[in-house]
């Protein structure tokens, strides 16, 4: 095909879109808010409704979704690893575990969970680490590093690096032996899903990229992360987890909400 | 001068019950903290003086190791893996990184409402970090030495009864001019104190 004028360079460049398969919503949901697939190595952002469920599959059994949430009116609240295995007495994530912010509230809860390797430990990856494991780590490579992503993802959302703490990692779960070691327990394999609860507005950043202890030298094999979310607003009052810990963090988080909007506006 | 066993003492002060204490501790020099009165959680966080966003990752630092645990021999890292400080030695053998700081609000959580107007680190790192211009986007999760977090085989993690005992003491070596912020904790709801916060006295060394 010529692109030697403007016509047929337009004719060309037009040629190219190809067929994007529409996402599937899952049965009984009419309409999807958010419906996306990162591959190996990438990122995306939203923000996200209060009530939202958001769903992550792992599409084909070896993704790392990398995730930062931060209160959307209010980013200086964020996702608070300590505080997410401290405050619920648990080190491994599963249906039921909230998703703390540093200011004693819920951002999200994990309402379902088919994989349950996840891990609240060992953050994500900087530069050096991937440099040294696969030859490189910068954004531009072929195996990004989550900091380099989480960098950029930050800065779409006004974030800068001072703003990324430690995120959690879904999809690749790491063990602590009896000792202290870290030990990586892999994936749960292809389509393992974990939907989160969202109780508040709030910036999600996902970079999809292979664990700090991911066993394999390749970076390759990071593969891909579909997204799909959906208003759930009603589930908001059938939470999945009765620990008085939690019921005072969702009293927490509703106080904060009731009080900003006490006529249920927004 | 010719001795290299003699050391000069920098500082000599104390974290009081309670209280934040801060100071850049050079490189090649060595802070050690001394439980004075045994099991006194010394929450704390680390930055590269010259460059505040270079600062303490607990991620990285386990990540590193492959350790949860931190003790003679861990390196403190940075978010980009590179050396803040060493712990050069440690009469105690297992110090947290990953039960994070105690704060006002995740006291309501963990202990109920009441306990909404007790002090806690995150206060303290607010205010000590202030002086330093530094603010909340600034924290980060941090170290507790002298506290003891063990995660049992079903995941179970808490704060237990501590390891530490009185006068025993721990040594950090900065690997850069290295900024310590610390929070004498005063927590009184959990053991990480033995329900009664102490002072720790600090001392900087160069030899």
């Amino acid at each position: 095909m010529s692109t030697a004028t403007t016509l047929a360079a337009k004719e060309h460049a037009r040629a190219q879109a190809a067929a994007v398969d529409a996402p599937v919503a899952p049965d009984g949901i009419d309409e999807l808010t958010w419906a996306e697939t990162v591959p190996g190595g990438r990122y995306t952002s939203n923000v996200l409704a209060r009530g939202t469920r958001l769903r992550l599959r792992d599409v084909d059994g070896s993704a790392c979704a990398n995730i930062l949430l931060y209160r959307a009116d209010a980013p200086w609240e964020r996702l608070n690893a300590a505080d997410t295995v401290k405050v619920p007495w648990q080190a491994y994530l599963a249906t039921g575990h909230p998703l703390l912010s540093d200011q004693g509230r819920v951002l999200a809860t994990i309402v379902a969970d088919s994989s349950g390797h996840h891990d609240a430990f060992c953050g994500t990856t900087s530069q050096a680490a991937n440099e040294n494991k696969y030859g490189s780590g910068a954004l531009h490579s072929g195996s990004p590093a989550g900091r380099e992503l989480f960098t950029v993802a930050a800065a779409k959302h006004g974030l800068s690096q001072r703003d990324l703490p430690s995120p959690i990692s879904l999809f690749q779960g790491v063990h602590v032996e009896s000792d202290g070691a870290l030990v990586s327990t892999g994936s749960a394999g292809a389509g393992a899903e974990i939907d989160l609860l969202i109780h508040l507005p709030v910036i999600v950043l996902l970079a999809n990229t292979a664990h700090p202890l991911d066993p394999s030298p390749e970076f390759a094999t990071t593969t891909a992360v579909e997204i799909l979310a959906w208003d759930a607003t009603e589930e908001l009052r059938t939470l999945p987890n009765t620990e008085p810990e939690y019921q005072r963090a969702v009293r927490n988080t509703e106080s904060a909400w009731n009080a900003a909007d006490p006529k249920g506006i927004r | 001068m010719s001795t290299t066993l003699e050391h000069t003492i920098i500082r000599d002060e104390l974290a009081d019950a309670r209280a934040p204490w801060s100071a850049v501790v050079r490189a090649g020099d060595v802070l050690t903290m001394i439980d004075l009165h045994g099991n006194q959680a010394v929450d704390t966080l680390l930055y590269a003086a010259h460059d505040h966003s270079i600062r303490y990752s607990a991620s990285a630092t386990v990540t590193a190791q492959r350790n949860l645990f931190l003790t003679t021999g861990t390196v403190l890292r940075s978010d980009d893996s590179t050396p803040l400080m060493t712990i050069v030695a440690d009469e105690v053998g297992n110090h947290d990184t990953v039960g994070g700081a105690c704060s006002q609000e995740s006291n309501t959580l963990r202990y109920g409402h009441h306990t909404k107007h007790q002090h806690a680190c995150v206060e303290n790192f607010l205010i000590e970090g202030a002086k330093w211009g530094l603010g909340k986007r600034d924290l980060v999760s941090n170290i507790n030495f002298f506290m003891n977090v063990p995660v049992d085989p079903d995941g179970t993690l808490g704060i237990v009864d501590g390891l530490s005992a009185p006068g025993k003491s721990l040594s950090l070596r900065a690997e850069t001019d290295t900024l310590v912020l610390v929070s004498s904790c005063p927590q009184i709801n959990n053991p990480c104190n033995g329900f009664d916060p102490t002072a720790v006295r600090m001392v900087v060394t160069r030899s």
